[in-house]
C-alpha cells in the first residue's frame, strides 16, 4: 500500500534515473504526469499570451505552495494508508498547530522556527491520543465512516474552542526572517522558500523512516496486511496510534513553517482538508512520493491557473483535476489497483 | 391497524415474512406525532416558534441525508450541493423570472436528483466506498460552491434577497410576518418525506437498497441491479434535500454562497441524523429535536451563566464545540444513536 518503496522524494520534478524492470511499467504513469505538466507549462509560456515574467512568477509561486500542500498531505496519506481512515480533522489540526506555534512565540518569546520544533512533539502526543482514545476501537472493528464522523466532531471542537480561546480576529506570528530575493525573474520570498524545504525535508525523513528503520517496516507492514502484523508479534493498536501521531507532527511541521505568512483565524486551516485530500487521490492513497507530487502539481494549477481565472476561479481548475482523476485514475499516479 | 396495512400496495406481498404490522403502526404514530406537532404553534410563542421552523428545516435535511447514507449506505459529506441547488433554484426563478417558488421547488428537486445522480455515479463506477465516497461528495459541494461565487447569473458572493410583496400570497410562498403558515409547511414537507421513507423501505427498490448496502455481492448475485438501486435512491434523497433549501429561502427572504453550499449546511444535514439514529425512521427527527433548540439553548444559559461558567460568557461557539463533542460521544458510544439505541434496549 504504501508506495515508499519506489524513489526517494526530492527528485520528483525530474525523473527518476534508475529503474528495476519490475517497475518500469508503473513508472511509466508518473514519467508521462510529470512531462505533461512540462508540456502544459511549455504552453503557457509560448501560446498562454501572457507575460514570460508573470509566468515564472506564478510557476515558482505554484512550486513553493505545492511543497506546502505536499507536507499536510503527506501526513494525511501516511494515515489513510496505515489506518484506512480520512482523518478530516486534518486542516483543523494544522490550525491548532499554528495557534499552538502562535502561542509558544508570543508568551515565550522564542523564534518561530524554534518554536515549531517545540510544537511537534505536542502535536504528535496529541495525534497518539486522539488515535489511542478515540479511534482504536473503530478502526480495530474496521468501521470506515465512524472515524471519518469522529474526525469531523473533532474538526468542528478544535476549530469552535480556539474561537472561544483565542477569538476571531485575525493572529499574526511576529518572524524574523523577512524580505525576498529573486530567481530568473520571480520574487521568492525566504519564509515560503523555508517552507518548502523544510516539506522536502519531512518527506525525506518519513521516508527513511519508513524505509529504514524497524518500526517503519512495522508501519509498512501493518499497512500491508493487518492481521499478518499483528500474528507475527506487532501491536498494532501501537502502531496505529503512533502512526496517527506521525501524521499530526506532520502537521506541526506545516502549521509551524506555514505560520509566518498566513493570517491566523480558527478556520485558516479548513480549505487544507480538501485541498490535501485532493492531493492524496491525486498522488495515489498512502503514497509519500505521491502526495509530494500531487501536492507540487495541485499548487501549479492553483497559481498559473490562477493567470487566467482570478480570484477563487483557480480553485475550479483544482477540482476540475479531482474529477479527472477519479474518471481517469481513480487510484492516483501512483497508487496501485486495488 | 391491520386495514391500513393491507391497502397499502407495498406491504401487501404474499410472502408471510413482508407482511409485518409495524408498517402500519409507524404510519398511526407518525400521524400522531404530525398531528401534534401541527397544534404547537398555537400554543407556543412565537420566538420558539421560529427555533422549531429551524429545527424542521434541519428535519427534513436530515430525513434526506438519511435516505442516502442510512438506508442506501452511501456516506454523504456534501449535502449542501442539494440544499444549495434547491435554495438557489429558488431565488434565481423567482427574482429573476418571477416564478411561484412551487413551481421552482419542483423544477430544483428535479435538478438536485439529477445532480446527485451524475456525482454518484462518477464515485460509483469506480467503487469508491466509506470514506472515499464522503470526501468525494464534500469535494463536489466544495466545486458547486466555488461554481456559485464565481458565475454573474448568480450573483457571485452576493445572493439573492427576494423581494417582499404587500399581501399575503399562497402562489408566492409569502406571508405576513409570524404567520403559523412558515411553521406548518416545513412541517408538511417533513410529513410527506417521513411517509415517503415509510413507503420507501417496505417498497422493493428500498429493500433493495437495504441488502446492497449490507452486502454488495450477494445483493448483486441475487439479481439485484445495485447501481440503479443506488442511483435512484440518491436521486429520492438529494430531491428531498433540495425541498428545505427552496422553503430556506423563502422563510429566511435571502440565499448566499455559504447558508446554500458551505460546508456548515453538509454538517447540519448529518449531524441529526447520526445523533438520532442513521438508518431509522425516527432518527433525523430525533436528532433534529436535539440539535435544533441546542444553541438556542446554550444562547440562553450564555446570557446570563451559573457562576461557575462566568468565564464563558460572550464567548462564541460554545454551541458548535457541544454538538461537536455530543456528535463524537454518540458515535463512539452509541453508534446506533439516541433513538436506536432505546429503540434495542425496549425491544424483546
Amino acid at each position: 500500500m504504501t508506495d515508499t518503496s519506489t524513489s526517494p522524494p526530492g527528485r520528483e520534478v525530474e525523473p527518476p534515473k534508475e529503474e528495476r524492470p519490475g517497475r518500469l511499467t508503473r513508472s511509466l504513469l508518473p514519467l508521462g504526469v510529470v512531462a505533461a505538466v512540462v508540456v502544459g507549462l511549455v504552453l503557457v509560456y509560448t501560446v498562454g499570451g501572457k507575460e514570460p515574467g508573470q509566468v515564472t512568477q506564478s510557476i515558482a509561486t505554484g512550486l513553493l505552495l505545492g511543497g506546502v500542500y505536499a507536507l499536510v498531505s503527506v501526513g494525511l496519506t501516511l494515515i489513510f494508508g496505515v489506518l484506512g481512515i480520512v482523518n478530516f480533522a486534518q486542516g483543523a489540526m494544522l490550525t491548532l498547530a499554528m495557534y499552538l506555534v502562535y502561542e509558544i512565540v508570543v508568551s515565550g518569546g522564542v523564534p518561530v522556527y524554534l518554536a515549531t520544533l517545540l510544537a511537534i512533539p505536542v502535536m504528535f502526543f496529541f495525534g497518539v491520543v486522539v488515535q489511542a482514545a478515540l479511534l482504536n476501537r473503530l478502526t480495530m472493528a474496521g468501521n470506515e465512516e465512524g472515524p471519518l464522523l469522529v474526525t469531523l466532531g473533532l474538526s468542528l471542537l478544535i476549530i469552535n474552542v480556539l474561537l472561544m480561546v483565542f477569538g476571531g480576529r485575525p493572529k499574526r506570528v511576529p518572524t524574523s526572517v523577512d524580505g525576498s530575493f529573486h530567481v530568473l525573474d520571480a520574487i521568492v520570498s525566504w519564509e515560503r522558500l523555508i517552507a518548502f524545504v523544510g516539506a522536502l525535508l519531512v518527506a525525506g525523513a518519513l521516508t527513511l523512516i519508513l524505509r529504514g528503520t524497524s518500526f517503519g517496516l512495522s508501519i509498512r507492514a501493518v499497512s500491508a496486511n493487518t492481521q499478518g502484523a499483528s500474528l507475527v508479534g506487532v501491536d498494532v493498536r501501537r502502531i496505529y496510534a503512533m502512526t496517527f501521531g506521525i501524521g499530526s507532527a506532520c502537521v506541526a511541521v506545516a502549521g509551524g513553517l506555514m505560520a509566518p505568512f498566513l493570517s491566523l483565524t480558527p478556520t485558516v486551516g479548513e480549505q487544507f482538508t480538501i485541498l490535501a485530500f485532493i492531493i492524496v487521490v491525486l498522488g495515489g492513497l498512502g503514497s509519500v512520493i505521491g502526495a509530494v507530487v500531487g501536492g507540487l502539481i495541485i499548487g501549479l494549477v492553483q497559481t498559473v491557473g490562477a493567470l487566467y481565472l482570478p480570484g477563487t476561479g483557480s480553485l475550479i481548475l483544482v477540482f476540475a483535476v479531482f474529477v479527472l482523476v477519479l474518471f481517469l485514475r481513480p487510484q492516483g499516479i501512483f497508487g496501485v489497483k486495488q | 391497524m391491520t386495514v391500513l396495512a393491507e391497502r397499502s400496495p407495498h406491504v401487501g406481498s404474499d410472502d408471510p415474512r413482508l407482511k409485518d404490522r409495524s408498517t402500519a403502526r409507524t404510519c398511526v404514530a407518525l400521524v400522531v406525532v404530525l398531528a401534534v406537532a401541527a397544534v404547537l404553534p398555537l400554543v407556543v410563542d412565537e420566538q420558539t416558534e421560529t427555533i422549531a421552523v429551524r429545527t424542521l428545516i434541519f428535519a427534513i435535511m436530515a430525513v434526506g441525508w438519511n435516505l442516502m447514507s442510512g438506508y442506501g449506505g452511501m456516506f454523504s459529506f456534501g449535502h449542501a450541493a442539494f440544499f444549495g441547488i434547491g435554495a438557489y433554484t429558488d431565488a434565481y426563478l423567482l427574482v429573476e423570472h418571477g416564478i411561484s417558488p412551487w413551481i421552482s421547488m419542483v423544477v430544483g428537486a428535479a435538478i438536485s436528483a439529477a445532480a446527485g445522480t451524475i456525482i454518484a455515479f462518477l464515485c460509483l463506477r469506480y467503487r469508491l466506498a466509506g470514506a472515499y465516497f464522503a470526501l468525494a461528495t464534500f469535494a463536489f459541494a466544495e466545486v458547486f460552491l466555488l461554481w456559485v461565487q464565481n458565475l454573474d447569473f448568480l450573483r457571485r458572493t452576493e445572493g439573492f434577497n427576494v423581494p417582499l410583496l404587500p399581501a399575503n400570497s399562497w402562489s408566492m410562498m409569502q406571508f405576513e410576518q409570524g404567520s403559523h403558515l412558515y411553521y406548518w409547511i416545513p412541517l408538511a414537507i417533513l410529513g410527506v418525506g417521513l411517509f415517503g421513507t415509510v413507503a420507501f423501505v417496505s417498497s422493493r427498490v428500498g429493500q433493495y437498497a437495504q441488502a446492497v448496502r449490507d452486502d454488495e455481492v450477494a445483493a448483486a448475485s441475487l439479481g439485484i441491479p445495485v447501481m440503479r438501486v443506488r442511483l435512484l435512491t440518491v436521486a429520492l434523497s438529494c430531491g428531498f434535500t433540495s425541498l428545505a433549501g427552496s422553503f430556506y429561502t423563502q422563510y429566511y427572504f435571502f440565499v448566499g454562497p455559504e447558508q446554500a453550499f458551505g460546508s456548515a449546511v453538509s454538517v447540519n444535514a448529518i449531524i441529526p441524523a447520526v445523533i438520532g439514529g442513521i438508518g431509522t425512521l425516527w432518527g433525523p427527527l430525533v436528532g433534529a429535536l436535539v440539535v435544533g433548540p441546542l444553541s438556542e439553548w446554550i444562547a440562553n444559559v450564555l446570557r446570563e451563566p451559573p457562576a461557575f461558567l462566568d468565564f464563558l460568557q460572550g464567548v462564541t461557539g460554545l454551541d458548535v464545540a457541544v454538538y461537536a463533542v455530543l456528535l463524537i460521544v454518540i458515535v463512539l458510544f452509541m453508534p446506533k444513536g439516541i433513538y436506536g439505541t432505546l429503540r434495542d434496549r425496549f425491544r424483546p
